[in-house]
C-alpha cells in the first residue's frame, strides 16, 4: 500500500439523531490525500449535518473518525481547526462589524501572551492577511473593510481566506457557489483548484451538477440520511449522480428531469 | 487565476452614508461641547468654575462605571438590569463587613467581589440554564438581588463606613494651582483608569475583539472557535465587577450602605451607553462614546440644576435624547442600506 493509498479522512458509521429524526445513519466517507470529493443530495439528505459533524460543530451519537490515520475527537470547531480542518460555511459565518484581516484570524489572532491574555498585534495581522489574500490572487481595496461592505463574492473570498489561513490540510466547502453571481462561480472553482494543486483536500456540497463535474474527483451521494452510492467523477454521468440525489439507480434515461 | 476587480470592487459609500457615519461617530461629542458652550454662557459665573466641573465628574462617577459594564454587555447585544440591584447589595455587604470590623484592606474587595459572584450567576443563567435572552435573567436578579439587600440588612441602612475605605469615593486630590479649594476626585480617577482599562482591552487583547465578534455574529464566533459560552459569562462578571466598584464609589460618597440604593440606576446607565452610540443589536460602539453619553447625562443634570429647572424636566430631557440618539442609529442602517 503506498502513501497514496493511506486515507487523509475517514469517518465510519456516523450517526446523528435530533430527537425523533435520525439525520445521519451510519455514513461512511473516504477521502485521499489533494483529492476533491463531491458530496451530492437532496436537501435534508444529511449532507451539512455530516460535514458539521466533521467540523466538530455538531457531536455524533454513533461512529468514528480517523484523520491520517490516527483515531480523532471533534468536540468543538477548534479540536477540528487544530488538525487542520477548516470548514466554509453556507451563510459564511463572517462577523460583519469586524474588518477582512480580523474575520481571517478570529480566534486565531497573532500576538503576545501577557498576564494570561493575549495582545493582538493588529499590524502583523494586517501584513499576514495582505499576504495570504495575494497569494490566493485575491484582490481587495483595504483589509480593513468591513466584511458588511462587502459583496456577496467578496465575502465568499474572505471566508476561504479564512479556512486557508492556517495550512488547512481539509477543507470543506458547504454550497460556496450557491448565492454567487455566474461570474464569481468561476473564479471560486478555480480558487478550489488551486487549493487540491497546493495539496490541499477539499470537499464540495453542491447542488450545482456543472460545480462537481467541473471540480471533483470523486463524488458521493446521500439519500435519506445514509450512503447511497459513490464514483469516481470519470467513471459517471450527470444524468446518473442527479438520479442518485433523487434515490434512484440505473434507469435514469426514463427519469422525467433528463426530459426536459 | 485571479478573483479579480470585479468580484472584489469597491463599493463608494453614498454621501448619505458617509454623512451619518460621522455623525454617528462623532455626534455625541459635538453635544457634549455644544451644551458646554450653552452652559457657560447661559450660567457664566457658576458653571464653568473648577469647583462646578469637578462636582459633574463626582456626580457621574457612578453612573458611569454602571454604564461602563453595560456598554461591554450590549456590544454582545445582551443587557443588564440587574446592576443597579447588585451595587445595592455590595454596597450593603461592604458596609456592614467594614462596620463588624474587618480589616480595611480587606473590605476594599468585597464591592467587587460581590460584583463578580452576581454577573456570574447572570452568567450561568444565560449560558447554562440558556434562558432565552439576557433580559429575563437580569430581570430575575433585579428583584431577587435586591431582595437579598433587604434581607442582610433587614431594609435598614447601616452607616459609619471607615475613612479608608472611603478614600476611593470621596477623596480629593488637592489641585493648588488652580486654587485654594481646588481638587480633583479620586473617584473621577478611578472612573478613568477604568475607561482606558476597557477600551486597551476590547481593541487590542483578543478576548475584547472576540466579545466584539459575538456581538457582530455569535455563530461566526462559535465555527472560528471562539467558546462564546466562556466569553458571555466573562462579559456578565465583567458588568458585576463594575457595579462592585461603584458600590465602593458609593459607600465612600454616603458612607453607608442604603438597600434602596440604585434603584433604576440601571436604566440610566443603558440610556447613557445609548446616548454614546453603542448599537443595541450589538457590536457596535466606543468607550469613548459611552464617556460622552455618561457626561452628556451628567451636564443636562447639572446645567438645569444650575438653572433651577425642576428634576421633571431632567427626566422628560433624557427621554427624548435617548430617543434623538437611536433615531441617528436608524438613519445610518437606512442611509447604509440605500448605498
Amino acid at each position: 500500500m503506498t502513501a497514496a493509498d493511506t486515507p487523509l479522512l475517514e469517518m465510519r458509521g456516523i450517526t446523528k439523531r435530533f430527537g425523533a429524526i435520525t439525520a445521519l445513519d451510519h455514513v461512511d466517507l473516504r477521502l485521499y490525500p489533494g483529492e476533491v470529493l463531491g458530496v451530492v443530495g437532496d436537501n435534508g439528505a444529511g449532507k451539512s449535518t455530516l460535514m458539521k459533524v466533521l467540523s466538530g460543530l455538531y457531536a455524533a451519537n454513533v461512529g468514528e473518525i480517523s484523520f491520517d490515520g490516527n483515531p480523532v475527537r471533534l468536540d468543538s470547531p477548534r479540536d477540528a481547526q487544530d488538525i487542520g480542518i477548516e470548514m466554509v460555511y453556507q451563510d459564511l459565518a463572517l462577523a460583519g462589524n469586524l474588518p477582512v484581516y480580523e474575520n481571517i484570524y478570529l480566534g486565531r489572532e497573532p500576538g503576545r501572551q501577557r498576564f494570561g491574555f493575549k495582545i493582538v498585534d493588529r499590524k502583523l495581522s494586517r501584513r499576514m492577511a495582505k499576504g495570504h489574500l495575494d497569494r490566493l490572487h485575491i484582490n481587495v481595496k483595504s483589509v480593513d473593510q468591513k466584511v458588511e461592505e462587502l459583496s456577496g463574492g467578496q465575502a465568499q473570498a474572505v471566508a476561504i481566506a479564512r479556512a486557508t489561513a492556517f495550512d488547512a490540510r481539509l477543507v470543506i466547502m458547504d454550497e460556496p457557489t450557491a448565492a454567487l453571481a455566474i461570474k464569481e462561480v468561476g473564479k471560486v472553482l478555480d480558487l478550489i483548484k488551486r487549493l487540491r494543486d497546493q495539496g490541499t483536500s477539499v470537499i464540495l456540497i453542491s447542488h450545482r451538477m456543472d460545480d462537481v463535474f467541473f471540480v471533483c474527483d470523486r463524488v458521493m451521494a446521500l439519500f435519506h440520511g445514509r450512503n447511497f452510492e459513490e464514483s469516481e467523477i470519470v467513471n459517471t454521468s450527470r444524468n446518473e449522480v442527479i438520479g442518485w440525489i433523487m434515490g434512484t439507480k440505473g434507469h435514469t434515461e426514463t427519469l422525467a428531469h433528463d426530459r426536459l | 487565476m485571479t478573483v479579480s476587480e470585479d468580484m472584489l470592487q469597491d463599493e463608494f459609500e453614498t454621501p448619505a452614508a458617509r454623512r451619518m457615519r460621522l455623525v454617528e461617530k462623532y455626534g455625541v461629542f459635538a453635544v457634549v461641547i455644544l451644551m458646554i458652550v450653552v452652559l457657560s454662557i447661559l450660567e457664566p459665573d457658576i458653571f464653568p468654575t473648577t469647583q462646578n466641573l469637578t462636582n459633574v465628574l463626582r456626580q457621574v462617577a457612578m453612573n458611569a462605571l454602571l454604564a461602563l459594564g453595560l456598554y461591554i454587555v450590549i456590544m454582545t447585544a445582551g443587557i443588564d438590569l440587574s446592576v443597579g440591584s447588585i451595587m445595592a447589595l455590595a454596597t450593603m455587604l461592604l458596609a456592614m463587613a467594614d462596620t463588624g470590623g474587618l480589616p480595611w484592606p480587606l473590605a476594599l474587595f468585597i464591592g467587587p467581589l460581590v460584583g463578580i459572584a452576581c454577573g456570574a450567576v447572570n452568567g450561568l443563567g444565560l449560558t447554562v440554564l440558556r434562558l432565552p435572552h439576557p433580559f429575563i435573567m437580569t430581570l430575575g436578579t433585579l428583584y431577587s438581588i435586591r431582595g437579598i439587600t433587604n434581607l442582610v440588612s433587614g431594609g435598614r441602612p447601616v452607616s459609619g463606613v471607615s475613612p479608608e475605605v472611603r478614600f476611593l469615593g470621596s477623596g480629593e486630590i488637592p489641585l493648588p494651582f488652580l486654587g485654594e479649594f481646588a481638587s480633583f476626585p479620586v473617584s473621577a480617577l478611578v472612573v478613568l483608569v477604568c475607561y482606558g482599562g476597557v477600551a486597551y482591552f476590547i481593541n487590542k487583547v483578543s478576548l475584547g475583539r472576540h466579545i466584539v465578534a459575538v456581538g457582530g455574529n455569535p455563530q461566526a464566533a462559535r465555527v472560528s472557535g471562539i467558546n462564546v459560552d466562556r466569553v458571555l459569562l466573562i462579559v456578565y462578571c465583567l458588568s458585576g465587577f463594575f457595579a462592585g466598584l461603584a458600590a465602593l464609589l458609593m459607600a465612600g460618597r454616603t458612607g453607608a450602605g442604603f438597600p434602596n440604593a440604585g434603584i433604576g440606576a440601571e436604566l440610566d446607565a443603558i440610556a447613557a451607553v445609548i446616548i454614546g452610540g453603542a448599537s443595541f443589536f450589538g457590536g457596535r460602539g466606543t468607550v469613548l462614546g459611552v464617556f460622552a453619553g455618561v457626561l452628556v447625562m451628567g451636564l443636562l443634570r447639572n446645567g438645569l440644576n444650575l438653572m433651577d429647572v425642576s428634576a421633571f424636566w431632567q427626566q422628560t430631557m433624557i427621554g427624548m435624547i435617548v430617543v434623538g440618539a437611536v433615531y441617528v442609529d436608524v438613519l445610518r442602517r437606512r442611509a447604509g442600506a440605500a448605498s
